[in-house]
């Protein structure tokens, strides 16, 4: 699966799973919101990444939210 | 001349090649066809092989035709021409004309036009010229006839990107082994392998054993595309070491591999993107890997 800040280039080149980053220079977390905050962000979005790849997809597929 | 595909495609290295070229000079030949081919692949490979050699032994004109998914278009377009055909012989009637069109012209010395006036495949070949109308004017009339559905072409196409079925979910993430890839450039301090920082033509496999989290002091990034100031202080906004291990040590995942793969992704051709995959993915396959977590800037 795909963490990727510019979603339509993952749409582009073909991943089939794709959870979309918070920024170009920190796809994973955000440090201005602080150490703590920018881990939690991070945590989630793997939890949120890895979870991606047991479920089933018949297309491309871009999981915006938690589920 | 009748050579069997088999036969040419399994005596390459045993000189098939040179073989065939010493029965064609005794004939002093203007030219040379070869097929078409259609989207026979040993077929066009041949074709594709013989029509080279002809052109560089002889300095003849020499014209080809394939489908363009056969495989000896990607490996012989750029050398010879080759007319593009539809993929089976019922194109004959269509195909014959337009290679003897083009053998004609070359042998007359006469001016070959872009691919689609006479039907050849790109030969990845740009040429010069001045358009009577200027280039601010052709655009906006390209935007109309877009706008208006209208038919277009580019000088300039894109690459075709294939696409891959899904790969079905995971039966038991909290058993599987998890690889994590990045194109966001983050590397070993002192980057030991040069790895480029922009149009990458190489990728790293480095150790992330018994890291808790990835560490400044062992990691940079040297990716070209971004400002590097937040990963540079924190290499797991790229490269989530510490988030992974927490879940390896929860049992959300099974095992995170003892490495990372990464490369930098700004300016990297695809076909470049495409090799560095098919050169790791067995490395992974071989590691017991289940699936990956690739990051992208």
């Amino acid at each position: 699966m795909h963490v990727c800040t510019v979603v339509p280039i993952s749409l582009t080149i073909g991943a089939n799973r794709i959870v979309p980053a918070i920024g170009i220079p920190y796809p994973l977390g955000n440090p201005t919101l602080g150490e703590k905050k920018s881990y939690e962000i991070r945590e989630g979005l793997v939890r949120r990444a890895l979870k991606t790849l047991t479920v089933p997809v018949e297309e491309q597929t871009v999981f915006e939210e938690d589920f | 001349m009748i050579c069997g595909d088999n036969y040419f495609g399994s005596h390459i290295e045993s000189g098939v090649v040179d073989e065939i070229l010493e029965l064609i000079r005794p004939l002093s030949p203007d030219a040379f066809v070869a097929g078409p081919a259609f989207n026979a692949g040993r077929y066009g490979v041949a074709c594709g092989t013989m029509a080279k050699a002809v052109q560089d032994a002889l300095s003849i004109p020499v014209v080809s035709g394939m489908y363009r998914e056969n495989p000896g278009v990607d490996m012989f377009r750029k050398d010879i021409y080759i007319i593009e055909t539809k993929d089976s012989s019922a194109d004959m009637r269509n195909a014959a004309p337009k290679m003897a069109k083009l053998l004609k012209k070359l042998v007359n010395g006469e001016e070959v036009l872009g691919p689609k006036e006479e039907g050849y495949l790109e030969k990845g070949i740009r040429v010069n010229y001045f358009n009577e109308r200027r280039g601010s004017e052709r655009a906006v009339e390209l935007l109309v006839r877009k706008i208006k559905g209208e038919e277009t072409y580019t000088d300039y196409p894109m690459p075709v990107i294939d696409h891959v079925a899904p790969a079905p979910p995971l039966k038991d993430l909290s058993k599987a082994k998890i690889a994590l890839i990045t194109s966001g450039g983050v590397v070993p301090q002192g980057n030991p392998d040069h790895i480029e920082s922009s149009s990458a033509t190489k990728w790293g496999k480095y150790s992330i054993a018994g890291m808790d989290h990835a560490d400044k002091k062992d990691f940079m990034t040297i990716h070209g595309g971004y400002d590097r100031a937040f990963i540079t202080e924190d290499p797991d906004l790229c490269i989530p070491v510490d988030a992974l291990r927490k879940l390896e040590k929860e049992g959300v995942i099974g095992k995170l591999t003892d490495y990372f793969i990464t490369t930098t992704g700004t300016g990297t051709a695809t076909n470049s993107s495409k090799r560095f995959a098919e050169e790791y993915i067995p490395l992974l396959k071989e590691d017991g890997v289940d699936a990956v977590l690739m990051v992208s800037t």
